[in-house]
């Protein structure tokens, strides 16, 4: 294998809310488009993105796109290690069953280890 | 003095700048993300609950309904829509805490 054809280790750090900004949209529109690149992908929810994971979002009202459901197939778009960090679910009231995906509830002191084990770091 | 919060009370002081300067009795109005104030259980509910037991507080409801919320919001809370909003804006003088 050539060095151009080395699998990167690639994780999208998220940490913004669903829809009071675009960078929770952007950010799984990013993810979708990697899935094609057959790299290293992983994906972890903390702080505010915990929120853009909770189940029954209804954004009709609003007028905006619902994406919530989309998370569901990132598996399949080949992002199979997915991590949320059990401190940013608890500060907002909310446990795993309120998702609309089961993560790997993780502890906020394994995210530099798993940062530090990278190529590349993408944050939304 | 109506008080508005539209951003998140995990990530930014706004909500708490809010509570520390709001005077007792004046109206506070969620939106956008700053509903996420609203919800039980969180990190800032116990500041919540001071705020509503001190002020009206109002949150939008499309807002909430959107973020999937709607069951989770403290009582006390008066889910508002557009129209209330606009009936407070004319009603006060306004201060957006952006």
């Amino acid at each position: 294998m050539s060095d151009e054809e080395k699998v990167s280790k690639i994780m999208f750090v998220n940490r913004r809310a669903p829809h009071g900004s675009i960078y929770a949209y952007e950010g799984l529109e990013v993810k979708l488009i990697m899935g094609a690149y057959d790299q290293d992908l992983s994906a972890i929810f903390m702080d505010d993105a915990v929120l853009a994971l909770k189940k029954g979002q209804d954004t009709s009202e609003l007028g905006v796109k619902e994406f919530s459901a989309t998370f569901r197939v990132l598996e399949d778009y080949g992002i199979e290690k997915i991590y949320v960090v059990e401190e940013s679910l608890k500060e907002r009231g909310l446990g795993v069953e309120d998702l609309v995906i089961q993560p790997e509830v993780i502890p906020i002191s394994r995210v530099a280890e798993l940062m530090e084990q990278q190529d590349i770091l993408l944050s939304f | 003095m109506l008080h508005t919060v539209n951003k998140s009370p995990f990530l930014f002081k706004n909500f708490e700048s809010c509570a520390r300067v709001a005077k007792a009795e004046d109206p506070i109005m969620l939106y956008e993300d700053g509903v996420y104030a609203a919800m039980k259980g969180t990190a800032v509910e116990a500041l919540m609950k001071e705020m509503i037991a001190k002020h009206p507080v109002f949150a939008i409801r499309a807002d909430v309904k959107a973020r999937g919320i709607e069951e989770k919001i403290l009582e006390g809370v008066k889910l508002c829509d557009y129209d209330c909003f606009v009936d407070l804006v004319t009603q006060h003088k306004i201060y957006a805490w952006l």
